[in-house]
């Protein structure tokens, strides 16, 4: 339970050790740089050029693994998502420098091979539109751009109409009847058009043509001194060309498919020199030295100083965080708490002055996350299944492995809780027994079936609620504490303390709470009394205190009523944990429904297939609902009951200068 | 032998099915076209984006959980139909109005709560408890009608 302490770390050296100290500090990956403010004899180097070719060419590299996917896909497991990045030996990532040319240049290929395919399905998409429309004039034989000879006019065209020869005549004979000698022969006609040529003598050409185009004539787009069956054959040729060159891309494309590996090195190898020129920018120089300003975790220090003296000529020096300045923050818990720290930081880091509430938040966590399961299968489902997953890919990313080794956690305290409450897929173990053995068979639990008296069940919700909110508030008095701050401790926790503890102890025995719980609670008249005293001095102490910034005592105490006022929230928030029992009954009642419902159909053979196939598939959907809900849940009570009470976070994470890549990690042989 | 109670106590049972059903339905309906949206543009937000998705589903998974005990209290699952009186089966239609109307509506309410949070996932996917955490306040309320409605039909 801790924020690690930081140490800020000033590195001065030549200018020809550059590379190699950025380097090695980018691998070690345990220093945050931070600028520093500019002096006179140094200057910044502009790297924002360099960067930005590093960055098109990780994206180059990116580009062609994208198309890799979709033209050679990798054969992929169903769990791979959980493989993590490959590792990639050092000596191997500095070959790549040398090789990164030939690399790009493959990533090139792939782009441009990628272009001609998109260009010549393009094409062939055209010229197949082209032969269609040439289609009716198939049995024409003559070229489509032929006019006739000296004495008589052709006339090659459609009309947007289906007809035959004798309408054609009749519709000429009514538009232009002088029109005396003509011939017309049909093509092809169908539902929408009639191809026809037609002929007459070169006086009469424009009379006919005139006639013609009354009737909706039209000559064809296509002009050309070959007949159709000709163009058609050279269309053909053409297609084929075109797709064959795309066939062959393609498959080129999938020889590509072994050098993915090589691509990913590359794009991770320019996406690291990118980073790399960004903190160069942020550098200090002068003509022969620059200047290195960052944090480093406290524990790591000193190493990194000796290992920096040993390697280059350089002058490293540590210093503690100054006090007005925001160290980034970095937590370190014990293997326990520390899966938790991803839900701790997606609500965000512990500011300055604030604890690592982790290692706590862990405890409750657990522990409100098998209360809303509580299922002793589902939890063990869960446990074994996240730790298979963990051992199995050892190199998963880091964020993924603390979630699955939280929720292994989780299904160890969900196991718990349900063995507690006689929950095993619901009360599978009941109706199997009857329904296929006729045997009477109850798996007894530890403690108490909440179905069988919710209320009871309620009331302890209630409690786990209120012990967890005092667990918030006596973490504030701590840290008040801590701080030295006494006096707020005693104006803001204390009084608050004495407030609730006397409300509580005057309730417990109260007819009202006899009513609502059916259970029978009496103090000795001693400790009604003290209840009482707590708690109309608590309610004093917050009237008088909690607003003593405030000058002015009369608003002080109205602000301080106000404040008091605020108990409501304490109701609600206890409220709140009615949660718990409602989600656990869920679980519970759902798995009923879908063991009565497996059991519906009968007791043979068919009987227990049936009922097999409804248990899986219905606890199957059971369970991933039910951990949803959990999930969901129990980060609500600890982001806004739990933290609500002494946590405000807003710390800056450590983003340490590293190899931020995306498909390999380096291992450095020792 | 079915009375008029019985029907009573039916009909409470299937409102709390059908409004928080349908309330679920439309509220994981209208999630869904804005996940889509997000996956269109980057399919890796598809674990989170569901997860979203999912949240105003509860609610009929509640209204399904009043609507079984319910019928199991009045004995129509297992047999032996219990012989309510008119007031009993009233008693059962009202305990189990709270699940019905407030699954409904705060399915929907939080449905378009999580369309918001989606919208932040899908600019700031590092955000994502946060997102997470304002859909599932709205399902306080679905939770608190659930509770008593249980309750009140337990003790019926």
């Amino acid at each position: 339970m801790a924020v690690l302490q930081m140490k800020k770390i000033h590195i001065c050296a030549l200018k020809n050790n550059r590379k190699q100290i950025l380097e090695y500090l980018q691998r070690k990956g345990n220093v945050q740089t931070c600028k520093e403010e500019d002096a006179d004899i140094f200057r910044r180097m502009d790297t924002g050029n360099a960067r930005i070719a590093f960055e098109k060419r990780a994206q180059t590299a990116q580009q062609a693994l994208k198309l890799l996917n979709s033209y050679a896909p990798e054969k992929k497991g169903l769990l791979s998502s959980f493989e993590g990045k490959r590792q990639v030996k050092l000596t191997d990532y500095s070959a790549m420098e040398a090789n990164s040319e030939a690399a790009l240049s493959k990533a090139e290929q792939i782009l441009s091979l990628s272009r001609t395919i998109a260009e010549q399905e393009a094409n062939a998409l055209r010229l197949e539109v082209q032969r269609d429309t040439l289609g009716p004039w198939l049995d024409f034989d003559l070229p489509m751009n032929y006019q006739g000879t000296r004495a008589a006019k052709a006339m090659i065209g459609s009309i947007p109409q289906p007809l035959t020869l004798d309408e054609i005549c009749a519709m000429l004979a009514q538009t232009k009847p002088e029109l005396e000698a003509y011939t017309i022969e049909i093509i092809s006609a169908d539902a929408e058009q009639t191809c026809l040529f037609a002929v007459c003598p070169q006086a009469q050409a424009d009379l006919l043509e005139d006639a013609l185009r009354q009737n909706g004539f039209s000559r064809p787009s296509l002009q050309t001194s070959l007949t159709p069956a000709q163009y058609n054959a050279k269309l053909t040729e053409e297609i084929d060309e075109s797709r064959a060159q795309v066939e062959a891309a393609r498959k080129q494309l999938t020889e590509f498919g072994e050098s993915r590996r090589e691509l990913e090195l590359l794009h991770d190898y320019y996406a690291m020199r990118a980073d790399k020129y960004e903190v160069l920018g942020g550098l200090l120089q002068s003509n022969h030295v620059f200047f290195l300003n960052g944090y480093v975790p406290a524990r790591e220090a000193d190493a990194l100083q000796q290992a920096l003296l040993e390697r280059f000529d350089c002058v490293v020096e540590l210093e503690d965080i100054p006090e007005e300045e925001d160290a980034p923050v970095l937590l370190q818990n014990n293997a326990f708490a520390a899966p938790t720290e991803g839900v701790l930081a997606s609500f965000g880091l512990p500011k300055k002055g604030e604890i690592d509430p982790t290692s706590i938040m862990a405890v409750c966590y657990y522990f409100l996350f098998g209360l809303m399961l509580s299922d002793a299968a589902y939890g063990l489902i869960m446990a074994l299944g996240c730790f298979f997953l963990v051992k199995k890919y050892r190199n998963m990313s880091p964020g993924m492995k603390q979630m699955l080794t939280m929720f292994i956690y989780c299904g160890i305290s969900t196991t718990f809780w349900g063995i507690m409450f006689g929950s095993y897929f619901g009360d599978a173990a009941t109706v199997i027994a009857e329904h296929f053995f006729g045997k009477t068979f109850v798996i007894p639990p530890v403690w108490m079936a909440p179905l069988d008296d919710p209320m009871r069940m309620l009331i302890f919700c209630f409690l786990f609620g209120i012990l967890h909110l005092f667990l918030g508030l006596g973490i504030k008095g701590y840290m008040q504490l801590k701080n030295g701050q006494v006096a707020d401790f005693f104006c803001e926790v204390f009084v608050w303390f004495l407030l609730l503890l006397g409300l509580i102890f005057m309730l417990l025995p109260s007819e009202l709470f006899r009513s609502i719980s059916q259970m029978d609670i009496s103090f000795p008249p001693v400790v009604n009394t003290i209840a009482t005293v707590f708690a109309i001095a608590g309610a004093l102490g917050i009237v008088v205190f909690a607003k003593r910034s405030t000058k002015n005592f009369g608003v002080r105490l109205a602000l301080g009523a106000y404040e008091l006022y605020g108990a409501t929230s304490w109701l609600s928030d206890v409220l709140s944990y009615s949660r718990l029992l409602a989600l656990g009954l869920a679980t519970g009642v759902i798995a009923t429904v879908i063991n009565q419902m497996g059991a519906m159909v009968g007791s043979g053979v068919v009987g227990a297939i049936a009922f097999t196939l409804v248990f899986i598939l219905g606890h199957t959907l059971n369970l991933a609902i039910n951990v949803l809900g959990a999930y969901v849940h129990t980060n609500r009570l600890q982001f806004v009951e739990f933290f609500g009470k002494f946590y405000e976070g807003g710390g800056s994470a450590f983003k340490p200068f590293n190899a931020s890549t995306k498909y390999i990690t380096i291992t450095e042989e020792k | 032998m079915i009375t008029t109670g019985v029907v009573y106590g039916i009909l409470g049972a299937a409102l709390s099915a059908l409004l928080a059903g349908i309330g679920s339905a439309i509220g994981v309906g209208i999630t869904g076209r804005a996940a889509a949206g997000v996956i269109a543009e980057d399919p890796e937000k598809f674990g989170k984006v569901l997860i979203l998705q999912l949240l105003p589903g509860t609610q009929g998974i509640y209204g399904l959980l009043i609507a079984f005990i319910a019928l199991s209290n009045m004995g129509i699952l297992g047999g032996g139909i219990r012989e309510l009186t008119t007031a009993e089966g009233l008693a059962y239609l009202v305990a189990c109005l709270p699940m019905a109307i407030v699954g409904l509506l705060s399915a929907y309410m939080q449905c378009k709560t999580a369309v918001a949070s989606i919208g932040v996932v899908a600019k700031k996917p590092d955000e994502f408890g946060k997102a997470m955490i304002l859909p599932a306040m709205v399902e306080t309320y679905a939770i608190l009608a659930l509770l008593v409605s249980i309750l009140a039909v337990v003790n019926i």
